[in-house]
């Protein structure tokens, strides 16, 4: 049997994979700002001075802000898989951090499947793979409403 | 309006937009000698040239100003090179007009041309994954139409547009662009035949995005003094505002090529009217007018739901009304604010460097009266508004 390749993010540390997988955002210590991908150097806010930051899991759920598909196949530096089958993008509101962040849609939902104020939770899924690796990428997907009553934490 | 603000637009040219596959220099000098025999002026006469930056034709692409004064052949004007995305020609008129009102030079060139590849825009090559630009196609394949269409849904879901909506755009822009020799796509189109086009980023079709273009435009801006001086009794039109503002913390919108929005939970005072809000009326206020003095708009229409967008955000309507306005023909020439008169985006395509400053060059000949085909009548104020990716805003009121 040939050996399962190994899956890995497509790019570190903006989001992990083990479990229930997040994004990885940063918080500064100084004013509470959140930032993703995660800020490093200067809090972006204006008022603040802050330079130290911590690294945040963020928010797993939020609220379709707005959403599309790409029903032409992106341009390199996307890999494509052949045949390409178009996918769903949608920019999610996350409550607690008071910002929207982008992702795809997972595979198998088109836009008749979604709305504005959908609730979706972050998985991680395969982006494109090489003879060697899996590479990940994060991705958004609708909470069927099962879900919804089936766990609380959210 | 402050006078001491003002300068002169005594020259406007263009090369015509198209995908002529020529290097983009031949661009822009077509359009500044065109620029400069519409201001009866010769090259030698310029003392400051401003280039606005291509990125996507090598070096002499990102010091425009010294490649096309190179190619005009050497005088010892100064220059100086600006890139600001979409925003790169405004960018370059406002160091021409700070030269000129800080006296520090009378006769200045701006020029921006392009030369594009087919298809989407995707980002420049190599390996960049410390580059938004970059990872926003490698991570998500978010092209520039994603964005669009982002916006296009909200619009759809917050004030009720429709896809006949949309393509009513695109029908009204395409009429107006018949009888302008600059435009590349010149044809009339129908409703149903723009929602016969492919979808390419639900709900936004391929009629209803603008392609990428080839062309150049040129403008020859001087000081009133001068002005007054060379064109005597006949008078000329002025430049009185630039706005080049940036975004305002906390920005809450998702903007190219960003993969989030700022976060807002530490903006204790509160969230402002938006950064798109923002440009043009940076313009207003510089030039002491209101959305009400405005006659005639040139607005960014990367898409033809982008263009309902400009209509609440340069001041036409209230947040809202852009749909009415559009169904009640007030845009289209003829009506009460007509908007992208040139036939925009929609029937030019966009050279990027080259557009702003195309959108004053329009309204150049729209207040000259010699706008041939689509001349909005009696104009005499207008204003231009375009955004440009990484936060650059755009707009130039220019007045009779």
């Amino acid at each position: 049997m040939a050996p399962t390749k190994s899956a890995i993010p497509a790019i570190d540390g903006w989001f992990t994979t083990e479990g229930s997988p997040t994004l990885l955002g940063s918080r500064c210590r100084t004013c509470g700002t959140y930032a993703f991908p995660r800020e490093t150097y200067f809090c972006r806010n204006p008022e603040c001075d802050g330079m130290e930051f911590e690294e945040v899991p963020l928010s797993r759920r939020g609220k379709i802000w707005s959403y599309t598909d790409a029903r032409y196949q992106p341009p390199p530096p996307y890999r494509a898989a052949e045949p390409y089958v178009a996918f769903c993008i949608a920019a999610v509101e996350l409550t607690a951090e008071k910002m929207v962040v982008m992702g795809q849609v997972v595979p198998g939902v088109g836009v008749d499947d979604l709305s504005i104020g959908t609730e979706v939770e972050l998985v991680t899924d395969v982006l494109y793979e090489d003879d060697d690796h899996e590479y990940l990428v994060w991705k958004w997907r609708p909470l069927a409403s099962g879900d919804l009553t089936g766990d609380a934490h959210g | 309006m402050a006078d001491d603000k003002k300068v002169a637009v005594l020259g406007v040219g263009m090369h015509p937009w198209g995908k002529w596959g020529r290097n983009f220099v031949e661009y822009g000098l077509t359009a500044a000698r065109a620029a400069l025999a519409d201001a009866g002026l010769a090259w030698r006469d310029i003392q400051f040239v401003s280039g606005a930056d291509t990125i996507r034709n090598g070096y002499p692409g990102f010091v425009a100003g010294a490649t096309f004064a190179q190619a005009l052949g050497w005088t010892g004007a100064r220059v100086a090179s600006s890139y600001a995305a979409c925003a790169s020609g405004a960018t370059a008129v406002a160091a021409a007009r700070a030269q000129i009102l800080a006296g520090l030079c009378d006769v200045a060139l701006v020029v921006g041309a392009d030369t594009t590849p087919k298809g989407f825009f995707t980002p420049v090559g190599g390996d960049r994954k410390d580059d938004p630009d970059w990872l926003r196609f490698h991570l998500l394949g978010a092209t520039n139409p994603t964005y669009f269409a982002l916006y296009a849904r909200r619009r759809m879901e917050l004030f009720g547009a429709t896809e006949q909506d949309f393509a009513a755009v695109k029908v009204k822009n395409a009429r107006h662009g018949l009888a302008n020799p600059n435009a590349r796509y010149r044809a009339e189109v129908t409703v149903e035949e723009v929602l016969a086009s492919p979808m390419v980023a639900d709900p936004l079709r391929l009629l209803e995005i603008c392609a990428t273009s080839d062309g150049g435009a040129a403008l020859v801006l001087t000081s009133t003094d001068f002005a007054r001086r060379h064109a005597g009794g006949s008078g000329f039109v002025t430049i009185p505002a630039v706005s080049t503002v940036t975004p305002r913390f906390p920005q809450t919108v998702i903007e190219m090529p960003n993969f989030a929005t700022d976060s807002a939970v530490a903006a204790d005072g509160g969230i402002g009217p938006g950064f798109k809000r923002s440009i043009a009326h940076a313009a207003y206020e510089e030039a002491g007018i209101s959305p009400e003095d405005v006659d005639v708009a040139e607005v960014y229409d990367l898409s033809s739901a982008l263009e309902l967008d400009w209509y609440e955000d340069i001041g036409l309507c209230k947040e809202g009304e852009a749909e009415r306005l559009l169904r009640d023909g007030d845009t289209a020439v003829g009506g009460r604010i007509p908007v992208n008169p040139s036939g925009g985006l929609s029937c030019f395509g966009e050279a990027i460097p080259a557009q702003a400053i195309a959108q004053v060059c329009e309204l150049v000949w729209q207040l000259r009266g010699q706008a041939d085909g689509r001349q909005v009548e009696g104009a005499r104020v207008g204003v231009t508004a375009n955004q440009g990716l990484f936060g650059h805003g755009s707009s130039v009121v220019v007045t009779k």
